[in-house]
């Protein structure tokens, strides 16, 4: 089965770097097309189950690489689905950053202040609201309390989420049940669905080809339970593309494209980041947080709390500080990671045998209620690179759901290294002060180097041997594609990045709607946020 | 009797059961139980249904099961014969190996620079996830059940709706002076 449609402007991928400028154009008078590899789950579907073919599995996508494993959303919405909703606003040495090709990453016209208009348009739109103590879980407010106690600030971090609504279920890698998180299927894609935008789930882009006058996007269609399976196959001509199928995607589906387009920039599959991140677990001695904390629930114990939160809700930013030397800036967060991906690296301290399995790992794991996960986000090198692309998709999926092997590789340099051994050295002092807790880094060699914030494979910049985008995020050498993920993002940002996505790919609409015109197409600028909705099933049931 | 798998012999059964009971070990099912090493108090990978995760056609590891199995099996004969180990008959290799044979085993197979530790992590996780999270059931279910893994946690069992809650979630008091350069929007500056 084959289709062959057309629109005004096809956007590649779902998440906050698609969803945004396809409200934005659709309401504008763009016809628009959006089309996401994974399938349209709401409300309901968001299951409290760890069972494969749950949406656990079904949402989520776990990239296995070389050197580099990437986790991220696979479902209408994209990573806003399964994120946990950490919302701060990058810090602003992050826009002079030079890495390790000696010179600014980011592009001249974009610092905070350039960034701060847009990052207030996401922050009204989601909403995104400052968290106060009250919000903050025990998990969090632990952190805290031994952050203060080791002379350090800790903040409540800034959420998209509703706190009338949260139940603190911890569930929202997996979706959120409740709507409580402010998830893009309560704000742009029902307005963008609302001005005509059609969304297609289980429709994986494998390539761009150009026509006369535009460009042809081809996908696949998978099957909803065995996304190994493909059920069908279609185009969709174009005037514009939204490139924006995430930073382990993008990358892929433009050098697949590269045979008919013509050479792509030599940063595209290049540069990739990991957003410096590493994770730490502690286990706590519970005795100690009640008599050197001073912490109890009022119901007998002191902490034991790790299953109850909403992700992270506290950070410590004291080494977000612009006069320290680049690579040892970062945030420490406390985090919350289910069990299973959660659970797997986490290292027994003290174990004489083996750290991450056997007899000492089950130990380990009979006291989790008292684990604490101190989330790192630091300065990286953009050490990785995609090889070539696989027969279809971004990966070979080796599962039905969630689990694939792509081509990223990924080799740590000295400096992102050490960036990692001085915070975790930080998190130890922190959190082993006078037996506190036992501290051990996630263990690195198993399967390499993690993220949940996948970055930079197809940056802006302003040299055109280090970035594959212009500032306005069109694809060198390529008009009329647009690039608004986590890939466009130059590099590390030591905090969480969905915000700073999501206020890039604000700031690039107007551009994308110049490009429109010049190709006749009658598309204005909308600046009015997108209506809210309190279903994330509304805008499904709207599209039908 | 039954085969205790519709796609695996017993002998690839116990070598897999075997493996993932060195992962995640737990206390034998019975006094003849020769792929749980009783290396741990508890049930563990195996009790937690080990098999039936890597056997699940959500988790696609199935149909190279009996190829991970020959292979473990053939590593096992391998190190024993190394070190001068005797296993015995009738008994697959890695099952006859002892707990500590097969944790020193396993290291090496998944340890950088293996050729094949991209066969055996995966292998691994699943046997981790057995535990921890029952993915081959419903996790009402799994805790209705009194899944090992998932009791020994202290996983919190859900409300009466499935769903979980916690209305109690914050020590709900100030615990930290906040960064002085913060803004007003609560972001770093």
């Amino acid at each position: 089965m084959s289709r062959n449609d057309s629109t005004d402007v096809v956007v590649i991928g779902s998440g906050f770097g698609g969803a945004i400028p396809a409200y934005r154009l659709a309401a504008g008078g763009a016809r628009v097309e959006i089309l996401e590899r994974g399938p349209w789950l709401t409300g309901d579907d968001f299951d409290h189950d760890f069972k494969f073919g749950s949406s656990s599995t079904r949402a989520f996508e776990f990239t296995m690489g070389d050197g580099m494993n990437v986790l991220g959303g696979n479902c209408v919405g994209g990573g806003s689905v399964v994120y946990f909703a950490a919302m701060p606003r990058a810090p602003r040495y992050v826009f002079g950053r030079r890495g390790g090709i000696g010179e600014r990453m980011w592009p001249r016209t974009i610092d905070r202040d350039a960034l701060d208009p847009w990052y207030d348009m996401v922050a009204e739109s989601l909403p995104i609201t400052r968290q106060d103590w009250d919000d903050v879980t025990y998990s969090g407010g632990l952190f805290a309390a031994a952050c203060s106690r080791a002379g350090r600030t800790a903040n409540p971090v800034p959420a998209a989420i509703d706190r009338d609504r949260c139940t603190n279920c911890n569930w929202m890698m997996s979706g959120c049940r409740f709507d409580a998180k402010r998830s893009l299927l309560l704000n742009y894609l029902p307005a963008a669905v609302v001005h005509g935008a059609r969304i297609r789930p289980l429709h994986e882009v494998q390539r761009i080809t150009r026509t006369g006058d535009g460009y042809r996007v081809h996908y696949n269609t998978v099957d909803e339970v065995d996304y190994r399976v493909v059920t069908g196959s279609g185009t969709i001509d174009c005037k514009l593309v939204v490139v924006a199928a995430g930073a382990a995607a993008t990358p892929v589906i433009l050098q697949r494209s590269e045979e008919d387009l013509g050479a792509m920039p030599e940063a595209v599959g290049r540069y990739f980041s990991g957003n410096g991140e590493r994770l730490n677990t502690a286990v706590v001695d519970e005795d100690k947080v009640r008599e050197l904390l001073k912490l109890d629930r009022g119901d007998g114990r002191a902490y034991e709390a790790y299953q109850i939160g909403k992700g992270p809700v506290c950070a410590s930013w004291d080494k977000l500080d612009g006069s320290l030397p680049e690579f040892s800036r970062y945030s420490l967060e406390q985090l919350y990671f289910p069990p299973g991906f959660g659970t797997i690296l986490a290292q027994a301290p003290e174990a004489a045998g083996p750290t991450w399995f056997g007899t000492e790992k089950k130990e380990m794991l009979r006291r989790w209620q008292s684990w604490l996960t101190i989330f790192i986000m630091s300065e990286d090198d953009n050490e990785g690179v995609f090889g070539p692309p696989p027969e279809t998709g971004n990966a070979d999926r080796v599962s039905q759901q969630m689990l694939s092997r792509g081509a990223l590789s990924y080799r740590p340099s000295a400096d992102t290294r050490a960036a990692w051994k001085r915070a975790d050295e930080d998190v130890r002092d922190i959190l082993e002060r006078d037996g506190l807790a036992r501290v051990m880094p996630w263990n690195d060699e198993v399967i390499g180097a993690y993220t949940v914030h996948p970055l930079a494979s197809c940056r802006i910049g302003d040299d055109p041997e280090t970035s594959a985008l212009d500032d306005t995020h069109e694809l060198r050498g390529h008009p009329g594609i647009f690039v608004t993920d986590g890939s466009a993002v130059p590099g590390a940002l030591t905090v969480n990045p969905a915000f700073t996505i999501a206020a890039l790919a604000e700031r690039a609409v107007p551009g994308i709607v110049a490009a429109a015109g010049r190709r006749g197409l009658p598309v204005r600028y909308v600046a009015e946020p997108p209506p809210s909705v309190s279903s994330s099933a509304w805008a499904r049931t709207a599209d039908r | 009797m039954e085969p205790k798998s519709a796609i695996l012999d017993d002998r690839e059964v116990m070598t897999l059961e075997a493996f993932a009971d060195t992962i995640i070990p737990g206390e034998r099912r019975g006094p003849h139980d020769r792929a749980v090493a009783g290396a741990a108090a508890g049930g563990g990978a195996v009790a937690s249904g080990a098999i039936d995760l890597m056997t699940s056609e959500e988790g696609g590891l199935a149909g190279v099961l009996p190829t991970l199995a020959a292979g473990l099996d053939e590593h096992a004969r391998d190190w024993a014969a190394r070190r001068g180990r005797t296993l015995e008959d009738g008994v697959p290799a890695f099952a006859a190996l002892g707990f500590d044979d097969r944790t020193a085993l396993a290291a090496t197979l998944m340890a950088p620079g293996n050729p094949e530790r991209e066969l055996w992590v995966p292998l691994a996780m699943f046997s981790v996830m057995a535990w921890d999270t029952g993915a081959s059931q419903h996790t009402t279910d799994a805790l209705a059940g009194g899944h090992p893994g998932l009791i020994a946690m202290g996983f919190t069992p859900p409300g009466a709706d499935g769903l979980w809650r916690f209305p109690d979630f914050s020590y709900r008091k100030v615990l930290a002076t906040v960064h002085p350069h913060t803004t007003e929007s609560g972001d770093p500056a």
